[in-house]
């Protein structure tokens, strides 16, 4: 029994392999998804394109969804959150994991011919640090406060719904954290957004050993 | 509402940190390591590792160096200098590089931004530009600024970013070293040219220099080297400074509670 870290081509694991040593995690990445019924606990982590998860195929799909009726503990990170999603108009023919409602769309500028309110231009892709508002109290959220900032990089956001618990608003609002039974979504990188991403992979860790 | 980063560049050679290393009672300032743990404590968003000698025999010592950053640090990392081709991409990357820096080789195979985004994402891929003031424009140089080219910044900042390009990393050659502020005539002409973020470099000397180029340069973010060796807390009260000043950067609980000390 350990976490399945998912290495589906979706760039460098690197920095995700380094948290998880840190925080004292189990972790194998299995070859193919025959592996996951010895696991309670499967990663998808992810950057970029919203394309790279069709290598995430209905054996995948199966696999993952299996271990989550088992009673496991599913986290996507990035590209990973989004993928919870019904989809994303990154790749329109391409269904997600299907687990939360909605599709994942471009961030809209909300004022493309000049400066915002606050004097700053709103660029697509998102990338730096941004606050986390608390939508509602989660587990997931242990630890952290209103407005504790985290690292993002990307330009499609999930909406936000019911199972929605931490938003951002970069132009518009997005859902930055989500969670929905035993599934857990992070559109930011926890690996590399310091203390606070760390106690959020730590909460998801806990319950994923627990 | 996002934060404006504050990004400490290690000129590393040899293994060791080059510059700025005279602030007394440091005595580890010269470790790449110690110095992230340092910057990290006091609160910086991210760490640049610019490798200044870059040879081939050099390259292991090179990912020794950034795997001993990596394991400091859970913050992006970015890693440049001399990076001619997608194997020394990939060994940064395996050392444990969130992003790659490519200055004179993105100049020479323009195709090497495309190659490295389509392997690792654009947000790996920070295409670095070295430029001057000459003839009322911004000439771009190669080879640590020892080579003029033809090509402008502003025009070659938009082409790296339709190349795949994630961030730019602009210095400005008339500016670096000086201490005089950033150019931000320069950074505000690439920022308002590109929809990728700009990372401004070359000239820090105060605390108000990052106030200029974040307000009138536009940057999205900013690099500088000694001013962060120097002194004990560089970061945290920099932080503070530009806080203070309406400027959004992401400060650790004690600012936003009001509290005056600094963080354990």
């Amino acid at each position: 029994m350990s976490i399945a870290l998912i290495d589906y081509g979706a760039g460098n694991l690197t920095s995700v392999r380094k948290a998880l040593t840190h925080l004292g995690a189990r972790f194998e990445t299995p070859a193919g998804p025959a592996a996951l019924p010895d696991t309670h606990a499967v990663i998808v982590p992810g950057v970029g394109n919203f394309e790279v998860t069709a290598a995430l195929d209905a054996g995948w799909r199966r696999a993952i969804a299996g271990v989550v009726e088992r009673g496991g503990l599913l986290l996507g990170i990035c590209v990973g959150l989004q993928w919870l999603f019904e989809g994303s108009e990154e790749a329109p023919g391409l269904p997600g994991f299907g687990a939360l409602p909605g599709r994942c769309r471009l961030i809209e500028n909300p004022d493309p011919d000049g400066d915002s309110a606050d004097g700053a231009l709103f660029k697509v892709p998102h990338v730096g640090w941004n606050s986390l508002h608390r939508k509602r109290d989660s587990w997931v959220l242990d630890g952290v406060e209103e407005g504790d900032q985290v690292y993002f990089t990307h330009s499609y956001a999930a909406p936000v719904g019911p199972d929605c618990i931490g938003s951002t608003t970069y132009g518009v609002e997005f859902a930055s954290v989500v969670e929905r039974e035993r599934m857990v979504g992070m559109q930011f990188h926890p690996e590399k957004s310091g203390d606070v991403g760390l106690r959020l992979f730590r909460n998801v860790l806990d319950r994923m050993s627990a | 509402m996002l934060s404006k980063r504050i990004i400490a560049c290690l000129d590393v050679r040899d293994g060791q940190v080059v510059k700025g290393i005279n602030f007394e009672g440091l005595r580890s300032a010269g470790d790449p390591a110690a110095l992230s743990r340092r910057y990290n404590r006091e609160g910086i968003d991210e760490v640049v590792i610019l490798d200044v000698t870059a040879t081939i025999e050099k390259r292991k010592a090179m990912a020794r160096t950034i795997h001993a950053v990596a394991q400091e640090i859970f913050l992006p990392l970015c890693v440049g200098g001399g990076i001619k081709d997608e194997a020394h991409a990939d060994a940064a990357i395996e050392a444990g590089a969130d992003k790659v820096s490519l200055n004179t080789a993105a100049i020479a195979r323009p195709e090497l931004l495309t190659a490295l985004a389509r392997r690792y994402g654009s947000q790996a891929v920070i295409v670095a530009i070295d430029a001057k003031r000459e003839g009322g424009g911004f000439r771009i140089y190669v080879r640590s600024g020892q080579q003029a080219t033809e090509r402008d910044a502003v025009e070659w900042a938009q082409e790296a970013a339709d190349r795949g390009a994630g961030e730019i990393l602009l210095t400005s050659i008339d500016r670096d070293g000086t201490k005089s502020g950033f150019d931000c005539e320069l950074t505000a002409a690439v920022s308002e040219a590109v929809s990728i973020p700009v990372i401004a470099s070359g000239g820090a000397g105060t605390f108000d220099h990052f106030v200029d180029v974040f307000t009138a340069g536009k940057a999205d973010a900013a690099l500088a080297a000694s001013i962060f060796h120097y002194a004990e807390h560089a970061v945290t009260d920099l932080k503070q400074h530009l806080h203070d000043r309406g400027v959004p950067v992401r400060m650790g609980r004690w600012a936003r509670t009001g509290a005056a000390e600094s963080p354990a």
